[in-house]
């Protein structure tokens, strides 16, 4: 059941996103003032939502479990681990087409503006975070440098979020979970967006549990790689 | 642990005075440093002048990073760690005295490139009662940031590539904070300079607070 549900996520999530596209490109209107730019409103908050609440949410959830000693277990490791490389991901794409939509909107590719800046050094801070992760250390040392790490850059994500209410910024507003909890979007649009964040959620989901099985695959295979050298060394040691 | 934080204050101290490496190597770095700014500037004095705040900082901040890779070093020697667990030191007062040594050391460091902006850059400090805090409590911050990233950045092998990246994006704030603060001391008008002042102060006191919490778990590991 479990392995069905599993493998039933990657073709569903693959249904949703083509959906969404075919919803986002072809029967939705433009708008009157953006033009056909506006369907970039399809992806980018649906990426943005992935990444920032998501994936690092995840990734923050996963390491504070690992480092509390009731629920320690190597499994919250890999599980953050994998979290934030496809979390990465979807930051840099939320910060590439934010800078699609910026350039006909802003006039410019970027702009020094503190929603985008924060979110830049969140990409960079994780990409630290994959950094240590490659320092060769004993798995249970890896994993707390790892989530203590995860924890630190975290902090960033409710200062990326808030970044638009406490500075004045060019960039817009949340149009749905905004403080007054009004959604500035209606109709087909409106429910096209909701489909992309239901889509690209589950598309991240399902590159977690590929990315969490190919970690748990390398660690088997590290430990058999393990056990076959030993083994070579005690025949080595006993007498012919 | 304060006894514990001055111990290891001191030794770390005592150790840079006879290496002399900060005074041979991350010293002259920082001052390097001013000059290839001012390099790739080009030599308008009003250009320069504007940018001084910022470029005394990035120099700061990049010979932060040596010192803080130095001083972890001196903490990662077989020896060293044998010789704290057998004098029982607290962790947290290790992470205290190794961050106090650092601070004492980068505010020379700056006094040195004070000098330097003041002499290279012509600027005049307009008011000591900004520029001092805002001298101080970078250094502060940047020592705890300093010390706790290098402690999780794994062996001196790859902790000089490492460290870098996971420090600096942390640091970026610092950066931004430090520079506004500096310019309101050297007579810039800077609107909001004491908050400022102030996110530098709840920086340094985080990260202190922090680094004496998980300083011990991680050296542990």
């Amino acid at each position: 059941m479990r392995t069905a549900l599993r493998k039933s996520i990657g073709p569903l999530s693959a249904v949703l996103v083509a959906v969404t596209a075919w919803l986002g490109l072809v029967v939705t209107p433009a708008d009157k003032d953006q033009g056909d730019y506006v369907r970039l409103v399809y992806i980018h908050p649906a990426m943005a939502w992935v990444a920032l609440y998501v994936a690092f949410g995840m990734a923050a959830m996963c390491s504070l479990l690992y480092l509390w000693k009731r629920t320690r277990s190597l499994r919250f490791d890999r599980l953050a681990a994998a979290a934030v490389e496809v979390g990465v991901v979807f930051t840099i794409l939320t910060l590439i087409t934010g800078s699609i939509w910026g350039r006909p909107t802003w006039g410019v590719w970027w702009t020094w503006d503190a929603r985008l800046t924060s979110t830049a050094v969140l990409a960079v801070l994780f990409l630290g975070y994959l950094a240590l992760r490659r320092v060769p250390a004993e798995a249970n040392v890896r994993a707390r440098r790892s989530a203590v790490f995860a924890l630190l850059a975290a902090v960033n994500v409710p200062i990326i979020h808030f970044s638009v209410i406490w500075w004045q910024t060019l960039h817009q507003g949340a149009t749905v979970l905004n403080p007054n909890l009004s959604p500035t979007i209606h109709g087909i649009m409106a429910w096209t967006l909701l489909l992309s964040f239901l889509a690209f959620t589950l598309l991240f989901a399902w590159m977690v549990t590929v990315r969490y099985e190919i970690e748990t695959l390398r660690e088997v295979d590290e430990d058999a790689d393990l056990e076959l050298a030993i083994a070579a060394r005690r025949a080595e040691g006993s007498p012919a | 642990m304060w006894r514990d934080a001055l111990l290891i204050a001191r030794r770390d101290l005592t150790i840079e005075m006879r290496s002399k490496v900060g005074l041979w190597q991350i010293l002259p770095f920082g001052l390097l440093a001013l000059f290839l700014f001012a390099f790739a500037l080009g030599p308008r004095s009003d250009l320069l002048e504007a940018a001084a705040p910022g470029l005394f900082w990035l120099a700061v901040l990049f010979s932060s990073i040596l010192a803080a890779q130095r001083s972890l070093n001196i903490e990662g020697s077989p020896a060293t760690r044998e010789a704290n667990r057998l004098l029982g030191l607290d962790p947290a007062g290790v992470f205290l005295g190794k961050a106090a040594a650092m601070v004492v050391e980068l505010l020379l460091l700056e006094v040195v490139l004070l000098v330097g902006i003041v002499l290279l850059f012509h600027v005049k400090v307009a008011s000591w009662a900004f520029a001092v805090p805002a001298l101080v409590l970078p250094a502060i911050g940047l020592s705890a940031a300093g010390v706790l990233y290098g402690s999780l950045a794994g062996g001196a092998s790859t902790r000089s590539t490492l460290l870098p990246i996971l420090v600096l994006p942390v640091e970026a704030p610092v950066l931004i904070a430090a520079s506004k603060s500096l310019s309101r001391g050297l007579g810039v008008p800077t609107p909001d300079g004491g908050r400022w002042l102030l996110l530098l102060a709840i920086f340094a006191a985080v990260y202190t607070v922090l680094g004496v919490a998980l300083y011990g778990p991680l050296e542990e590991s």
